[in-house]
């Protein structure tokens, strides 16, 4: 009744980077059993090295320099390597890899120098790889559990400090709540198409508008909660609770990986499922897609509050924990724009760009933080930067370059990154959400530039400890920052064959 | 035989009752439990939708066992963080632990 593929048909090459990456981590989890507690920076660099081999193999599928003979999907249709697939994995590999170096020493010096830390690294990877390369809901589940759960673990990775064992506790309930709401809207979704593959709900969402089928509102449930699950995973409004208390109780070097890694994670899996599955889901009377709408309102709020709470917030992981809710916001905008068929990949494309200039940047800001931080975990406030100009000049300057490209001041990648944003959304006619993303990133200059005065014209003793892995993290970050920022053609060259359309 | 709307009406049931006690309990294990019930909702969902709908395949079987996994990987994963809770505070009330503003 059903076949067995054969392991040829399967066509692994398609998927190398991710299913080496999970053959590696798995083999990692072994070795690091051999491996002395005073010498755990192998582990450190068999990480770092695996995720390099990925990412030159990521690089060279992107580049078309490996041919795929048996055209671009794998595992019986269930993986698709297309253009998104390729710069999903470059983006999260880069993060990856400077996810390890800035927590070495910090591991070190907060004596929770564990193996496990870096494999856990690994699996999340792998999960974000997974979901970039999804055409099929039960690998976005898969993916999306498989970036989570390793999460959790890493919240409460300092234990026995209270703060993280109780960030990660938060972290797991609201976490597992959300994404049993993903998974009924995935199961309502099946039982609206018949299937679960996603080109197949494309072509079942045609006959379903078609027809006019009564199944369209069990589409649009499904699809609602499916935005409330992936909402959660991203930290958009009203679902972002966690993400303040969660940043702030975990280890930095967590935060720092984790606050790009799962929004990557899940901007991938909102492109997947809204964009690739159901861009052709219009309700009668509409000429845009169903979910538009609400995608633009929740963008609107997440902008909205997250720059407004973070005026308020003393402490620098708070900051940095509401600001990543508002660039959440900035990045649902380019989703919502992708709602209207004509500027889909244009969309698609900011989406990714501003991903891109993301990873760098808030990786860098939070590496600082990781300078700063005192070994047991205190410091972290806005306090802790008074004077550092003075102390650690360069570190400043550092800091400053992240800020202001937080901020999205011209000539850093965060301006490149909100161009392209707001161009989708003035192609797709949704003005005053364009208009409110431009008068937020206002109000956020106020706090991102408030760090940079601290540093610069107030008195205070700041003290920072920057060994050479974290050092060069900070020195890479600050380099892919400025480079975006000055050459944005590496962005737009990088994303332009990205085409999700199925069936034209 | 009994219509599919019947096993709808029950899965929703179980959803909302699960939701309920993920919002109204105050012990993290019962928290826990309440997720549980969801998943399992959903896989009545899955279940009903594949055997009405398309039995031809089997996307809705295997799906169902993909939740199930995932359910077991997170009940592990959180019982071991409640557990390091418990041992600091000797108590599972979610309350009562609020370092952190929620």
């Amino acid at each position: 009744m059903f076949e067995v593929p054969s392991v040829a048909d399967l066509n692994v090459a398609a998927s190398l980077p991710v299913t080496l990456l999970a053959l590696g981590a798995c083999v990692f989890l072994l070795v690091d059993l051999f491996i002395p507690q005073d010498r755990k920076y192998i582990t450190a660099g068999l990480a770092a090295g695996g995720m390099l081999v990925a990412l030159v193999l990521a690089l060279l599928m992107w580049g078309d320099v490996i041919e795929l003979r048996d055209g671009d999907t794998a595992f019986s249709e269930l993986f698709i390597a297309d253009t998104m697939t390729h710069v999903v994995n470059i983006v999260v590999l880069i993060t990856g890899l400077l996810g390890v170096l800035v927590a070495y020493n910090y591991l070190e010096r907060t004596k929770i120098q564990r193996g496990e830390y870096y494999y856990l690294i690994l699996f999340t990877t792998t999960g974000v790889m997974l979901m970039g390369g999804a055409n099929d809901l039960a690998v976005v589940f898969v993916a999306l559990e498989l970036l989570s759960i390793p999460l959790y673990i890493l919240s409460g990775f300092r234990w026995p400090q209270e703060e993280s064992e109780e960030s990660a506790m938060k972290y797991f309930l609201l976490g597992a709540f959300a994404s049993s709401f993903l998974v009924y809207g995935i199961a309502l979704i099946y039982g609206a198409t018949g299937t679960t593959s996603l080109p197949g709900i494309w072509e079942a969402v045609n006959d379903i508008v078609a027809e006019d089928a009564a199944s369209k509102y069990l589409l649009l449930l499904g699809s609602g909660l499916a935005l409330v699950g992936l909402g959660f995973k991203v930290a958009a409004v009203p679902f972002h609770m966690w993400t303040p208390d969660v940043y702030q109780g975990a280890p930095t070097s967590v935060v720092a990986y984790m606050s790009v890694a799962a929004k990557v994670g899940g901007f991938a899996a909102l492109i997947r499922v809204l964009v690739a599955g159901m861009p052709n889901f219009v309700l009668d009377g509409e000429t845009v897609a169903a979910w538009q709408d609400t995608v633009w309102l929740v963008a609107a709020l997440t902008m909205l509050l997250g720059n407004i709470v973070a005026i308020a917030q003393t402490e620098l992981k708070r900051l940095l924990a509401y600001s990543s809710i508002a660039h959440a916001g900035y990045i649902l905008i380019a989703v919502a724009a992708a709602g209207t068929a004509s500027v889909a990949d244009e969309a698609v494309r900011a989406v990714m760009i501003y991903l891109m200039a993301y990873a760098f940047t808030n990786v860098g800001a939070f590496a600082v933080v990781i300078a700063l931080e005192k070994d047991d975990a205190t410091n972290t406030g806005l306090d802790s930067v008074r004077g550092l100009a003075r102390t650690n000049p360069l570190l400043a300057a550092a800091m400053t370059v992240f800020m202001l490209s937080l901020t999205g001041i011209p000539l850093t990648s965060g301006f490149v990154g909100k161009w392209f944003v707001f161009k989708a959304a003035l192609s797709a006619d949704l003005v005053p959400v364009a208009v409110i993303g431009v008068v937020t990133s206002l109000v956020s200059a106020f706090y991102y530039l408030r760090v940079v005065w601290l540093m610069y014209f107030e008195d205070g003793e700041s003290e920072a400890s920057t060994p050479w892995p974290l050092a060069s993290a900070i020195g890479i970050s600050v380099a892919g920052t400025l480079l975006l920022g000055f050459v944005p053609y590496l962005l737009s060259e990088m994303t332009n064959d990205i085409t999700l359309a199925f069936g034209g | 035989m009994v219509p599919l709307w019947m096993y709808l009406l029950v899965a929703a049931g179980l959803f909302s009752i699960g939701l309920y006690g993920v919002l109204s309990r105050r012990n993290a294990v019962a928290i826990l439990m309440s997720i549980e019930l969801m998943l399992n909702a959903v896989n009545i969902n899955l279940v009903a939708f594949w055997r009405y709908n398309s039995p031809g395949d089997l996307n809705g079987q295997v799906f169902a066992l993909f939740v199930f996994v995932v359910a077991a990987a997170e009940a592990a994963v959180g019982l071991a963080l409640i557990i390091t809770i418990y041992r600091r505070h000797k108590s599972v009330i979610v309350e009562d632990v609020d370092l952190l503003k929620w």
